[in-house]
């Protein structure tokens, strides 16, 4: 490792009015609706109060169905090839939306989508894995080394209709397992 | 049909009437509390307080339980590849978006951006959006009553360099008003999105001008109770990036996490060829 180590800059928060900076046409479609295997990752973020938050960014990147990043360019310019990443503004009841595939695993791992989510009022980005029902999630190391409550909140729920659902509960009993990659010792957020 | 909270409109319930005394003795009070615990031998903090009062948003709006620490993996430890085909060169120039040329300051702001162990960010996305030189962001919810520019949207996007290096033409944004207190005003900011070759040095976060009377005023920015972190979110003025009889130029360059990968000595070296 080299011997200097430079200091990470602060986040801000993404503030009311990201949606003309973020948010570009088709952006909650990582894949076309038609498209075999498509299916709809929704769900709700909600504050302290159990409101839904109605100015959230929620931001997702995922491996395609046999576990492979996809590494061609065209995340904003599409072509119709599954992108991996998207990004959904919450609607005014908090409800976001993406078209998406599901995930795979090339390393024998259960397979996530990694998840980022910012909102007003909210002053750095959370991280937090959604987990998909099956696939062994069951069998994850990660997920077997959480409590019953974290283990939940990060596991979408199927729905009848075919679609996944995966809440996010900013704060309180219900809150989401929100995740740190920071190395021990060092302190982002206090 | 709920309700659509904004900086601008706040619902009447939780309208705060606070004075700007009041919010600066909260700031105050929270950076004691701080500096106490600094002193008594804790790391510094590097990033804001999600928790800060004095920025009512969050109050309902921060996680209460600890962060869960996560060795990341897989898709964590690659990031989306953004290029050529997905932006237009034009899109670094805010102010050559339109018809006619936008009203303010023209400011050049150019950069760098590393990660913590000094390898450059290169061939990636960074993404800006800010408000017009009168302090108005070109967004329906904005009910600031300063003129709207019709040759600026205040939007751009460009892709760093071999060696991380990233620029932008725009105009200086003005500071404006919002709700979170009585008389409640913003330091001149630009958003700032960032991605680095790993998912986990995501960065969303503000770059302000140096000298603005507002800093000390702004819990958004003072949600930073470290000094020196607080510092690195302002730019410095820089007659390099000057350009003669065209517009004045800001140095912000731009630290991310570091990566969970393995240093190559050449990434370094490469990027200190610079």
């Amino acid at each position: 490792m080299p011997d200097t180590t430079l200091t990470p800059y602060p986040g801000q928060t993404v503030g009311p009015f990201f949606h003309f900076g973020l948010v570009y046409p088709d952006s909650h479609l990582l894949v076309s609706p038609e498209a075999p295997g498509a299916i709809t990752l929704h769900g709700t973020v909600t504050d302290g109060n159990g409101d839904g938050v109605p100015d959230a960014l929620v931001e997702i990147w995922q491996p395609g169905p046999d576990g492979q990043a996809p590494a061609d360019q065209g995340h904003i310019a599409r072509d119709g090839s599954f992108s991996g990443f998207g990004r959904a503004a919450t609607d005014p009841d908090g409800h976001y939306e993406f078209t998406t595939l599901r995930p795979g695993s090339a390393d024998g791992q259960a397979p996530f989508i990694a998840v980022a989510v910012y909102a007003r009022g909210l002053l750095d980005r959370l991280f937090t894995r959604i987990y998909v029902p099956g696939d062994g999630v069951d069998n994850d190391a990660f997920i077997q080394s959480l409590d019953a409550h974290e283990r939940a909140s990060l596991i979408a729920v199927a729905e009848a209709d075919g679609s996944l659902r995966f809440d996010i509960v900013l704060q309180g009993e219900k809150q989401t397992t929100f995740l740190s990659f920071d190395p021990p010792g060092t302190d982002r957020h206090g | 049909m709920s309700t659509e909270p904004t900086e601008q409109t706040v619902d009447p319930a939780s309208a705060a009437r606070e004075t700007q005394a009041e919010i600066s003795s909260e700031i105050a009070s929270a950076h004691a509390l701080y500096n106490e615990k600094i002193a008594a031998g804790r790391p510094p903090q590097q990033g804001p307080s999600l928790n800060f009062p004095p920025y009512r948003s969050s109050l309902l709006r921060h996680p209460t339980k600890d962060l869960r620490h996560a060795d990341p993996e897989g898709i964590e430890l690659v990031s989306p590849v953004f290029g050529e085909r997905d932006i237009s060169p034009v899109e670094a120039d805010l102010t050559v978006q339109h018809n006619g040329e936008p009203i303010g300051e023209r400011i050049v702001v150019r950069g760098r951006i590393v990660d913590a162990d000094g390898r450059p960010v290169r061939d990636q996305l960074v993404e800006i959006w800010q408000a017009n030189s009168a302090g108005r962001y070109i967004h329906k919810r904005d009910q600031h009553p300063a003129p709207i520019d019709p040759n600026f949207t205040g939007v751009g996007r460009t892709l760093t360099d071999k060696d991380g290096w990233y620029e932008f033409t725009t105009i200086k944004p003005g500071p404006y008003p919002w709700r979170n207190h009585l008389n409640a005003w913003r330091p001149a900011h630009i958003h700032f999105s960032v991605f680095g070759t790993e998912f986990t040095q995501r960065l969303v976060t503000q770059m302000y001008f140096p000298g603005d009377p507002l800093f000390p005023l702004d819990p958004i920015y003072q949600s930073i109770p470290d000094a020196a972190a607080r510092e690195r979110l302002i730019a410095r003025y820089d007659h390099d990036i000057t350009q003669h009889e065209w517009a004045t130029g800001y140095r912000w360059d731009i630290v991310l996490n570091g990566s969970h990968r393995t240093v190559f000595e050449h990434d370094r070296e490469d990027g200190e060829h610079a």
